[in-house]
């Protein structure tokens, strides 16, 4: 087997990740799809630092990993905010700007 | 010279099993109705990926991706969800028309080209693997990383971990911008507001001495369910059982004599 099968399985991750995004309705679910692609970008760090024989791309996975878990913290407070004030987790919903 | 990198045969069959069960995972993700089944879905996708790093010689990082994303991350949202609650936004219909096949077909496209450049590309060399870097432990190797040449991007981060911390509580505390009506006021508002419907406040659930769970509307005296006197998170839920059987005239009433 070759190492470059763990970077299509990312590349296809990340995309399943991305139509998340794009396709779900709830905030939760497409926040959950943001977190996915986040994975599948630190599979690709850490098979590339297996790739290049130095642990670099590991210490950058393990950034990305810090930098997600505040991104859930903050975004799962915003989720929860906008929900006391419109009674809707929809992204539909939180279209204030619009009107 | 760094010796090359050959990938065994466990390894091979270990991936050759977990990464369909990944994108299978990962599909049904966005193809499962309810959040709940969506979050274990993708605590399974974070599993198997913790399982490649552990195979990929990335010990610290397989150990870390279990305890922080299935462990910390999806209690989280599995803990918002429950806060939330199950509303209209959990359904599958598209609301833009058009935008499925759209994402689909752009989601095709990307995927495509991500994976024939993948496979394209070259950097001129033979993977090495990390048996040289790895030599005085995964975990050590790392620490001498980050203590070193990363020193600088660690206190960065730890400062926005910090400040994510400060946020998720400015955010989460809710100021009152009108003091709490007490109970008093709360009675006279009862009374003096509309109709005297509400006077008595919300009808309980149950049908008296046939069947008090919550989830069973009240009969009203002309034999029609209450719809207020079960919560509305029951009814989205569809978790509400219909009352008609245990009305008077629908219940045998007939005493047996017992022996």
């Amino acid at each position: 087997m070759s190492i470059n099968n763990y970077l299509y399985l990312s590349a296809i991750l990340f995309t399943i990740g991305a139509v998340g995004v794009v396709v779900r309705r709830n905030a939760i679910v497409v926040f959950m799809c943001v977190e996915l692609m986040l994975n599948a970008a630190n599979l690709t760090l850490v098979t590339f630092s297996r790739i290049n024989g130095t642990l670099d791309g590991q210490v950058v996975a393990f950034f990305t990993m810090v930098v997600a878990a505040c991104e859930v913290v903050v975004g799962l407070a915003i989720i929860v905010t906008i929900y006391r004030s419109r009674r809707s987790a929809s992204i539909d919903d939180a279209s204030l700007l619009k009107r | 010279m760094q010796p090359l990198l050959t990938i065994q045969g466990p390894e091979t069959a270990l991936f050759w099993v977990l990464a369909p069960l990944s994108i299978v995972a990962a599909i049904g993700m966005l193809l499962v109705k309810k959040a709940v089944h969506s979050a274990l879905l993708l605590a399974w996708v974070m599993i198997t990926e913790a399982i490649f790093y552990i195979a990929q010689d990335a010990l610290f990082l397989g150990i870390v991706q279990v305890v922080v994303y299935t462990g910390a991350v999806m209690m989280l949202f599995l803990f918002i969800l429950m806060l939330v609650g199950v509303d209209s936004s959990d359904s599958l219909t598209e609301t833009i028309t058009g935008l499925r096949p759209i994402a689909i077909a752009a989601a095709v496209g990307f995927g495509g080209l991500l994976v024939s450049l993948l496979g394209r590309a070259t950097l001129g060399r033979e993977p090495i693997g990390l048996e040289v870097a790895n030599a005085s432990g995964n975990v050590q190797g790392l620490a001498e990383l980050l203590f070193s040449k990363y020193v600088w991007p660690f206190e960065v981060v730890s400062a926005l971990l910090i400040t994510a911390a400060l946020g998720a509580m400015v955010l989460a505390h809710h100021q009152r911008t009108n003091p709490r009506p007490s109970q008093r006021e709360q009675a006279v508002n009862r009374f003096r507001t509309g109709s005297l419907a509400g006077a008595a406040g919300l009808p309980g659930p149950g049908v008296f001495a046939r069947h008090n769970a919550v989830d069973v509307p009240a009969l009203l005296p002309d034999g029609t369910p209450a719809p207020t006197s079960i919560s509305a998170t029951l009814k989205a839920r569809g978790d509400v059982i219909d009352s008609s059987p245990f009305q008077l005239d629908n219940v045998d009433t007939s005493i047996v004599e017992e022996k």
